[in-house]
C-alpha cells in the first residue's frame, strides 16, 4: 500500500495524544503529586496534538466540505465510527482542560478521567479495525493490529507525559509514575512490533495470479496491465520504494522509534536528570512515522496482482 | 429543510423501517431508499460475463466505456497529461494480456476487467458515508458521487482494484454497468446495454440477470463452466468469466 503522510500524522500524532491523556487520566486516578498547572499544560498539548491529527486527516480527503457525512454509516463502518469517536474524544480532552483551567474539574471527581480513559481505547480500537476488517489485506487483518497501535499510542504517550513532567518542572512524582511504565509498554510495544513484522514477511498469499484470473496454468505472467502510463491503481496501492529503503526503514524504527527511546528512558529513571526524557521524544517522533509508513508499505494488496507490468 | 439535515433524517429513517425501501421499484436518485441491506438476498442482479475464449484485446469495451461514461451527467472522467510523457486517467474498464504457459505451448489471453458488482461487496459496508451502495433492483453496485468525500477506503476494500479515484473531481468512480444507458427508454432496445457490450467485434461480452436462470448469461455461465475471480474472499462476484476453450483440429 502506499503510505499517505496524512494517515501517518494523523495515526501517531492522535495515538500519542490519547495515550498522553491515559497517563494523566491514570495519575490523577491514582493521585500522583502534580506540579501546579501541570495538568491544564499537559492536557492543551494533547488537544493540539489531537487537533493536529484531526487536520492531518482531513488532508487525506478529496472532498473536505463534505467530511461531516463521515458520521453517518456507523453501524457498518469503522472509519465512521471512529470519525463519531474522536471530535466526541476530542470535546471531552478540550472539556477536561477547561475544567481544570477554571478549577471546576475537582467536582465532577473520576468521571471525567474514566471516560478519557474509555475514549482512549475506543478510540485506538476504531483506528486500528479500519485496517485490521480489510480481510484480504492479510498483513492487516489480525488482532496484532489492534494491538500494536494501543501499545505505540500508549508508550509513545507516557513518555509524554515524562517529557512534560521534566520540561514543566516539579515533576518527580509524575516521572516515578509513568517512567517504568513507559519503558515497559515501549519493550512491549517493540516485541509486539516485530512478531508482527515476522508474522507478515512469511505470510503465503491467499490470492494468486491463477486464482485473480482464473487461469488455471502454473506458468502465467502478465504481459499487459491495459495501460502504458500510471494509473490509480499504480498509485494508491505500491509505496514505490526500492527493496532497500523499506529493510532500512524496518530497522530505523525499531531503533528510533524503540530501541534508543528505552535506552534514553532507563537513563532518564537512573539519572533523574530531565534531558533524557525530552530527547527520548525527539528521537521517537520520525520512529513512530517510519513505524507507520512500513506499516503501510508491508501490506500486500490483492489489486496489486493484477498491475504488474507497464505496457 | 437544509440538504444535509434531510441526508441524516433519512438515514435514520431507512435504518428504522428497512421494510419501506420495497418502495423502490423505479430507479431514481434518491440513494436511500434503493440501497439493499448487507447480506440482503435480491431478485436480480445484472452482471457482465466475459468470455476469454473469444476476447482479442483490441480495447474498444475500454474506449466505449471512457466515451459513454466520460459524456454523462456525472461529468468527465478526468485525462491527466493526456499527451504528455505520463499520462493518466480515470477508466472504469481495463483490458489486460497474460501468458500462461512456456515456450513453444503458450497462450495469449486478453482479459477485460471491470468492477464485478459483488453480492456481497466488500467496499459498500465500509464506505463512511453511504456514498456506496448497492441497488436493491438490479444488484449494481453505485457511488453517489455528490456523497462521496474522496477518502479511498472502498478502494482499499475492493481486492479487484475495480475502483478508481477520480483526480479531478476528487471522489471515487466505477463502472456503472451503464445505468444511465441500460434503462433509458429514449435509446432502441437494442441500444439499452452497457457501452462495452455494445462495442465488443467478438461478442465476448454477455449482460443480463444472472439470478434469472433462463437469461443468455446464466445459461452461458451453466453451460460454460462460468467462475468468479478471486473465489477466496467470498465475496461473490456477479461478473463471471468464461474459460479458454480447446478447439479438436479438424483435417480437410
Amino acid at each position: 500500500m502506499h503510505p499517505a503522510f496524512s494517515i501517518l500524522f494523523f495515526t501517531t500524532l492522535a495515538g500519542s495524544a490519547q495515550g498522553l491523556v491515559v497517563a494523566l487520566a491514570l495519575a490523577s486516578l491514582l493521585g500522583v503529586p502534580m506540579a501546579p498547572g501541570f495538568l491544564s499544560k499537559a492536557l492543551l498539548v494533547a488537544l493540539v496534538l489531537l487537533l493536529a491529527g484531526l487536520g492531518a486527516s482531513f488532508l487525506h480527503l478529496g472532498q473536505k466540505m463534505r467530511a461531516w457525512r463521515a458520521m453517518l454509516m456507523w453501524r457498518t463502518s469503522w472509519m465512521s465510527r471512529e470519525v463519531i469517536i474522536l471530535p466526541a474524544f476530542i470535546v471531552l480532552v478540550g472539556l477536561w482542560w477547561l475544567g481544570e483551567r477554571t478549577g471546576m474539574a475537582a467536582r465532577f471527581g473520576a468521571v471525567v478521567p474514566v471516560l478519557a480513559i474509555i475514549g482512549s481505547i475506543v478510540l485506538w480500537y476504531c483506528t486500528a479495525m479500519i485496517y485490521a476488517c480489510l480481510r484480504f489485506i492479510e498483513e492487516w487483518a489480525h488482532p496484532l493490529t489492534i494491538v500494536n497501535f494501543t501499545l505505540i499510542g500508549l508508550a509513545s504517550g507516557l513518555l509524554l507525559a515524562c517529557a512534560l513532567a521534566a520540561l514543566l518542572g516539579g515533576g518527580g512524582d509524575m516521572i516515578a509514575a509513568n517512567g517504568t511504565s513507559a519503558l515497559g509498554l515501549t519493550i512491549a510495544a517493540w516485541v509486539t512490533r516485530v512478531v508482527s513484522l515476522r508474522r507478515n514477511a512469511g505470510i503465503r498469499h491467499k490470492s494468486t495470479l491463477q486464482s485473480a484470473t482464473g487461469i488455471q496454468s502454473p506458468t502465467l505472467v502478465q504481459k499487459s496491465m491495459g495501460l502504458s502510463a500510471g494509473s490509480f491503481n499504480t498509485r494508491e496501492f505500491f509505496h514505490g520504494a526500492s527493496q532497500a529503503a523499506v529493510q532500512n526503514a524496518r530497522l530505523g524504527f525499531q531503533l528510533l522509534a524503540f530501541a534508543v527511546p528505552a535506552l534514553l528512558m532507563v537513563w532518564g529513571i537512573t539519572s533523574h536528570d530531565s534531558w533524557p526524557w525530552v530527547l527520548a521524544v525527539l528521537v521517537q517522533a520520525p520512529g513512530l512515522i517510519a513505524e507507520r509508513w512500513v506499516f503501510f508499505a508491508q501490506a500486500k494488496h490483492p489489486q496489486n496482482l493484477y498491475y504488474q507490468v507497464v505496457s | 429543510m437544509i440538504g444535509w439535515l434531510k441526508d441524516i433524517l433519512r438515514t435514520n429513517a431507512v435504518a428504522q423501517a428497512p421494510a419501506r425501501s420495497a418502495a423502490a421499484a423505479q430507479p431514481m436518485a434518491d440513494t436511500t431508499r434503493v440501497r439493499a441491506l448487507p447480506g440482503e438476498t435480491l431478485a436480480k442482479q445484472l452482471a457482465l460475463v466475459i468470455d476469454l475464449n473469444v476476447c482479442v484485446g483490441c480495447h474498444a469495451c475500454v474506449t466505449s466505456c471512457k466515451q459513454w461514461n466520460t459524456s454523462g451527467s456525472a461529468g468527465p472522467l478526468a485525462d491527466e497529461n493526456p499527451y504528455g510523457a505520463d499520462p493518466t486517467g480515470t477508466f472504469f474498464n481495463r483490458v489486460q494480456t497474460y501468458e500462461a504457459g512456456s515456450y513453444p505451448g503458450t497462450e495469449t489471453i486478453h482479459f477485460p476487467k471491470s468492477c464485478l458488482h459483488c453480492e456481497d461487496p466488500p467496499c459498500v459496508p465500509v464506505c463512511p458515508t453511504g456514498a456506496s451502495y448497492k441497488r436493491k433492483e438490479d444488484g449494481i453496485v453505485l457511488v453517489d458521487y455528490d456523497k462521496c468525500i474522496g477518502c479511498k477506503y472502498c478502494a482499499w476494500a475492493c481486492p479487484y482494484g475495480a475502483r478508481e479515484l477520480d483526480e479531478e473531481r476528487q471522489v471515487m468512480t466505477k463502472c456503472t454497468l451503464c445505468v444511465d444507458r441500460i434503462y433509458d427508454e429514449h435509446l432502441p432496445k437494442e441500444d439499452r446495454k452497457p457501452a462495452c457490450v455494445k462495442a465488443c467485434p467478438t461478442g465476448a461480452r454477455l449482460f443480463g440477470d444472472v439470478k434469472d436462470p433462463e437469461s443468455e448469461v446464466s445459461k452461458a455461465i451453466r453451460e460454460r463452466g462460468g467462475y468468479a475471480l478471486m473465489p477466496e474472499w467470498g465475496t461473490q462476484p456477479a461478473n463471471q468469466y468464461l474459460p479458454r476453450r480447446k478447439t479438436p483440429a479438424v483435417k480437410h
